[in-house]
């Protein structure tokens, strides 16, 4: 059965940015970085490049101790953060700081227990003060997240959820259910990271997906070159780079030009999605 | 929705033992806190587990190899020097260290490949802290020619590198984990990054009551014929049961089996020991029930050592395989009942008993045991004569040979 979003929900950013995306005939491109890597003041001017040179969402990574869903590349990240004493009070202030500015969405990416130990109600409601518009916490399936949900759903956040090469059709149907913003297609079973090759079995699932579901599905994983941007762009809704734009940053982490090398490779990105 | 029931079960003891409920919480603690990409293979693994643990050829399999290959029944030991010394109760030694490689790992590694066959898997994972499941699982993949590959914190290899020499000769590869602090927890990470890519033909056997359901739920079955057995070997020998079971605790896998058979006989006490290292005072320690706060890791929520920000931090013990910042969700629903008492014993504590019992029993344990061999010697005095310990001897120490001759001072 397809799952609707209720007709009745205001419209956030997010819904908003996949509606006018769609207008213009084109896909989101949606960036990753981990907050406070190099530094929170860096990592503003980050997200602002970002913005200015074609990202249309950023997921923005809230560094934890023991990140087992991912490769090298964002476990170094999660720790140069937190060697500098990054924790979940300065993402929410770095967010606060963005929002002033901009309104570029926002989805606070991490793992459970920073935000379990924030308190989830509170978590849920300073997050939205701040202007994060989702949530994506990699180790809540579903199962454990239904009071997290009631949390978010108050607050009016998106919590998004994944599908995986691993899911069949009650998990997709089951996640579908509870999933609001878009759905976060993970392209290979696997951690984060680069990767050469893209899986061939990304239009399928997609496909499979888009029976459950009426969001946007968006793919992640191993992408890392506009090439690559390109070729999911044609199969999905929107484009996830998260690896290759953090390991960009820790190779320039002490130039002063590195928020705007970063902006020159999101521009690539969305030009390889435009061809 | 799923129940939350409130883990006040005060007085209720028939509700101990039918947890944890059908999606695996312990009262609050427990549950499947994993990446969606493992959880169809989590269900995958409850779904053939449900099938298999009451099925009646699983069942002959595993008790043939626990009892030809394994060794099993391990013996019930009065340690009568060790009681004079301790000058009060009784303690008997449950020998787990006289199992097939030296611990109780094996009793839930033997359960845990004869499931992953039946699953079809051919390849086979794990971490290991002190090498003691490493070892274990190894032994058990060759003998079934399974493909194995151990993940092994960086320090630890260090520490344990005569269970590491004995993993290669099994035909295990040991992949050194140098990410966090190197050692266990970081082990756990690596393995379920292992899990996640090769979710296809892998099977990753968990050494602890730790994890995302069915692992705490599984683990604490295969182990609990440590209890079994010694329920009925005290009844036997003495006419009656023990007045306290004393076991030491990291994930707590030996507590967890030689516990569950008595969580309804209300008259045995149960105490589970942590690793207090330096002290608790000092921060350097592995006591995450004693010291900790209720997070969510690895897969399940559980006490945990960390900081304000829910950042997980480095822990210390002597012994490599209580090196961990969490415990298994069960003790921690059992500690908020008051059905077991957690306590922990320092570094210095253990090494002290780990000499005693080598000299006055001729029993060098594990210093993972030697936490619960101190804290019997302390119990001992205080209940006073005609009242019976039984200890979970859950290791040997041959392996730890290194580590206490460097803490002695000794070269060898």
């Amino acid at each position: 059965m397809k799952v609707r979003s209720s007709k009745f929900k205001v419209q956030n950013r997010i819904g908003e940015t996949f509606e006018r995306l769609k207008a213009k005939g084109e896909k989101a491109l949606i960036t990753f970085i981990t907050a406070g890597d190099p530094n929170f003041k860096t990592s503003k001017e980050i997200i602002f490049e970002l913005e200015k040179s074609g990202a249309d969402i950023i997921e923005l990574g809230i560094p934890f101790s023991d990140p087992m869903a991912d490769g090298p590349t964002i476990q170094a990240a999660s720790e140069r953060a937190l060697k500098k004493g990054a924790t979940l009070n300065h993402v929410l202030e770095l967010v606060g700081e963005v929002r002033k500015k901009s309104r570029i969405p926002i989805i606070l990416f991490g793992y459970y227990n920073p935000i379990f130990v924030y308190g989830a109600a509170l978590f849920a409601e300073d997050a939205r003060g701040a202007g994060a518009d989702g949530v994506l916490i990699v180790d809540l399936p579903p199962e454990e997240a239904q009071e997290l949900k009631l949390y978010t759903d108050k607050a009016g956040l998106d919590l998004i959820f994944l599908l995986t090469p691993t899911s069949d059709d009650s998990r997709m149907e089951f996640v579908s259910r509870l999933a609001s913003g878009f759905i976060y297609y993970v392209s290979v079973a696997g951690i984060t990271g680069a990767r050469k090759e893209l899986s061939n079995t990304i239009q399928e699932y997609v496909k499979k997906v888009r029976r459950f579901t009426s969001l946007p599905v968006c793919v992640g994983f191993g992408i890392s070159n506009a090439r690559q941007a390109g070729e999911v762009s044609r199969l999905a809704d929107g484009v996830i780079v998260g690896s290759a734009i953090v390991k960009l940053i820790e190779k320039n982490q002490s130039l002063p030009d590195l928020a705007k090398k970063v902006g020159r490779f999101a521009a690539e990105l969305k030009k390889g999605m435009k061809l | 929705m799923r129940s939350q029931k409130s883990p006040a079960l005060g007085g209720r003891s028939q509700k101990f033992k039918s947890l944890p409920d059908r999606q695996g919480h312990f009262g609050i603690y427990g549950g499947r806190y994993i990446s969606e990409t493992l959880m169809p293979v989590v269900l995958e693994l409850e779904k053939a587990y449900l099938k298999f643990r009451h099925d009646k050829d699983f069942k002959a399999e595993l008790n043939y190899y626990l009892k030809e290959y394994v060794g099993r029944p391990t013996p019930l030991y009065l340690a009568e020097r060790l009681t004079k010394k301790s000058g009060g109760a009784k303690i008997y030694l449950k020998r787990e260290d006289l199992c097939h490689t030296g611990a109780h790992k094996i009793n839930n590694t033997m359960g845990q490949i004869l499931l992953a066959k039946r699953m079809g898997k051919i390849r086979i994972i794990a971490e290991t802290g002190a090498g003691q499941h490493g070892v274990a699982t190894a032994t058990v993949a060759a003998m079934f020619g399974l493909e194995c590959e151990i993940y092994m914190g960086a320090e630890d290899i260090e520490r344990q590198k005569p269970n590491v020499f004995r993993m290669k000769l099994l035909g295990a590869k040991v992949n050194p984990v140098t990410s966090g602090s190197c050692t266990l927890k970081d082990a756990m990470n690596e393995a379920l990054r292992d899990w996640v890519t090769n979710v296809w033909n892998t099977f990753y056997i968990i050494g602890s009551v730790a994890g995302p359901h069915p692992y705490p739920m599984m683990v604490r079955d295969f182990q609990s014929v440590i209890g079994k057995e010694a329920r009925e070997q005290i009844k036997k020998i003495e006419g009656r049961l023990p007045d306290y079971l004393v076991a030491c605790v990291g994930g707590g896998s030996n507590a967890m089996g030689i516990f569950y058979p008595f969580l309804n006989d209300k008259a045995v006490k149960m105490v589970g020991v942590e690793a207090a290292g330096f002290g608790l005072k000092t921060g350097k320690h592995a006591a995450s029930i004693c010291a900790g706060k209720v997070g969510v890791l690895h897969g399940s929520k559980t006490y945990l050592l960390q900081d304000r920000d829910g950042q997980i931090i480095h822990t210390h013990s002597v012994s490599a395989g209580l090196d961990y910042p969490g415990v298994g969700p069960e003790h921690s629903f059992l500690h908020d009942t008051g059905r077991i008492e957690y306590t922990a014993i320092t570094d210095k504590e253990a090494l002290n008993a780990f000499k005693i019992l080598s000299l006055s029993e001729g029993i060098i344990p594990a210093l993972e045991s030697s936490h619960a061999v101190a804290y019997a010697m302390k119990l001992a005095p205080k209940l006073g004569k005609g009242k019976i310990i039984i200890v979970n001897l859950s290791g040997r120490g041959d392996k730890d040979l290194n580590t206490a001759a460097k803490e002695m001072g000794v070269g060898i």
